[in-house]
């Protein structure tokens, strides 16, 4: 029982330790494959020795050099193995670590910066991507990866495997991106932890509205992210905006699990913390000139958090900020929400006029949240007739089931009230 | 690493509007130039659009000859680049700078390797 629990709170160490390892092993040697086996191979290794021997003083530099052994085991057993890899080293040896040694972490670089770049490289696929991401640097098993997304292990696995092939085969390097080219792969990378947390956020399908683990996944990756890269004010900007949009989580739901909206949230249940922390991240991700998408985001979320109730929102500040954002990213979705906003400023029939020119919108199509917004401002107007139809149209698109219970409740308060 | 490039235009078939104003002769040779000055040109041909001729061997035996391309495609293979670079992203530096890629799409695959046991 005891050595269990030693053997949990030793896994527990290695959430973190893993990815970092793992980047490790993989800029080292240039195989996915093998910095996977000997990092597994490694933690197994602590896993016996630790409870008997205590941990090491420097957990990490025992796992690499742990992990290492194992590699060297293996090309030493594997000549053809090692013939390949030899060619991979030579190709990895030529680009030069561009990442600075993190302070105080042992005196190991951090390599996962070269690894974000790689599992979030465009020549994968969006799923795989994802998939990478939250196997490779956030630790998750592939179990848990696939859980996360609602799909069979062995589909997940196969995901994996064929995007490790890939990376392999098409030699996708382990590098950092130069300054050059930074802008262009940057957004790439902050996509995919901003699309890990929006599946935590809002459920695409199922039961639960909320799955907090993605959520979270998603801020240890943005957090790892900023401080790997603390200049960067888009990576600063979306750390803040993961914050400030998670501190509401508490109030997002009922007992039941069913939606609470904006305007009903106790917003006593806001967790300060986060909003105190995101709020600190806005500023400096909002100074200077060009300002991205996800540090205006976090500014929009920020002045939510500041409001004392859903009346006295800063609604014109709101809607000037959705302006921003769509002169850098426009969009029908940002054009959508800015009506939403508008609404609450000028009245629903200024809301209603907007959302009624993007209802022909493409990106929109099928996308439950348009005719939502319509039933809501027209149930606003006391347009009761359209605005059912308008939630009937809204529930035949939603995904998750408490979404689909906040709609058909309004629906029943409109027609049988 | 060996990638090849391929060029894909717009088939001489299709009915898509072209754009106006297309790659030019000077924009291949400028691009040529700078694979090959690069040294990492292995070998690279333009190649008539207009003359493919498509060849199948039935179960039978029987040999198939078609005019044109395999299938009706809206793009075309129209000239290739076989080099050799360190990575895919060296190969997909130097697809985005061939004319092929502004004007129509340049595909990169990777010489296929067996698999070492």
């Amino acid at each position: 029982m005891n050595e269990q629990r030693a053997a949990r709170s030793v896994e527990a160490v290695f959430r973190e330790d893993r990815g970092r390892l793992l980047a490790l092993l993989a800029a080292r040697f240039g195989d996915l494959d093998l910095a996977e086996e000997t990092t597994s191979e490694a933690i197994e290794a602590a896993l016996q020795r630790w409870p008997l021997d205590g941990v090491p003083d420097k957990p990490l530099a025992w796992l690499l050099t742990t992990a290492r052994r194992k590699a060297i085991d293996r090309i030493r057993r594997d000549r053809a193995y090692a013939e390949r890899l030899a060619i991979l080293q030579v190709e990895s040896d030529r680009a030069a670590p561009v990442v600075p040694a993190e302070a105080g972490f042992d005196d190991i670089p951090d390599e996962r910066l070269q690894l974000f770049f790689t599992c979030c490289h465009p020549a994968l696929s969006a799923e795989a991507q994802t998939a990478l991401t939250l196997r490779f640097l956030a630790g998750l098993t592939t179990p848990e990866v696939a859980r996360a997304f609602l799909v069979p292990t062995a589909t997940m696995a196969q995901r994996i495997v064929r995007a490790k092939r890939k990376i392999r085969s098409a030699r996708i390097p382990f590098r950092v991106p130069g300054p050059d080219e930074l802008p262009a792969r940057l957004p790439g990378v902050l996509r995919v932890v901003y699309l890990v947390f929006t599946e935590g956020y809002a459920a695409s399908s199922g039961t639960d509205l909320l799955r907090p683990d993605l959520a979270d996944e998603a801020i240890r990756l943005a957090r790892i992210l900023h401080r790997l890269l603390p200049r960067e004010r888009e990576v600063t900007g979306l750390l803040a905006l993961l914050l400030l949009t998670d501190a509401r989580r508490a109030a997002r739901t009922d007992a039941a699990g069913g939606q609470v909206l904006l305007e009903d949230q106790d917003r006593a249940l806001w967790d300060v913390d986060r909003i105190a922390e995101g709020q600190r991240l806005v500023v400096p991700a909002l100074t200077g000139p060009g300002v991205g998408p996800y540090a205006v985001q976090a500014a929009i979320a920020a002045l939510h958090d500041e409001a004392t109730a859903f009346e006295t929102t800063d609604w014109p500040q709101i809607v000037a900020l959705y302006d921003v954002l769509l002169q850098i990213e426009p969009s029908p979705l940002v054009a959508l929400n800015r009506a939403v906003a508008l609404a609450m400023r000028d009245g629903p029939e200024a809301g209603l006029v907007v959302l009624d020119e993007l209802t022909g919108a493409d990106e929109l199509r099928g996308y439950h949240l348009l005719p939502a917004a319509r039933a809501d401002l027209l149930r606003r107007l006391g347009r009761s007739t359209e605005a059912a139809a308008a939630y009937r149209a809204a529930l035949d698109l939603v995904g998750n089931d408490p979404e689909r219970a906040t709609l058909a409740r309004r629906l029943r308060e409109l027609t049988d009230p | 690493m060996k990638y090849l490039l391929l060029i894909n235009t717009l088939s001489p078939d299709s009915t898509e509007e072209r754009p106006a104003e297309g790659p030019t002769v000077e924009d291949f040779m400028a691009f040529d130039k700078a694979v090959s000055d690069a040294g990492v040109k292995l070998d690279g041909n333009a190649l008539d659009i207009t003359t493919a001729t498509t060849v199948h061997v039935r179960v039978n035996g029987e040999r198939v000859v078609t005019d044109g391309p395999f299938a009706e495609t809206r793009e075309i293979v129209g000239g290739y680049y076989l080099i050799d670079v360190p990575d895919l992203d060296a190969a997909l530096d130097w697809a985005a700078r061939c004319p092929g890629a502004r004007f129509g799409t340049v595909e990169v695959r990777t010489v296929w390797e067996p698999v070492q046991p």
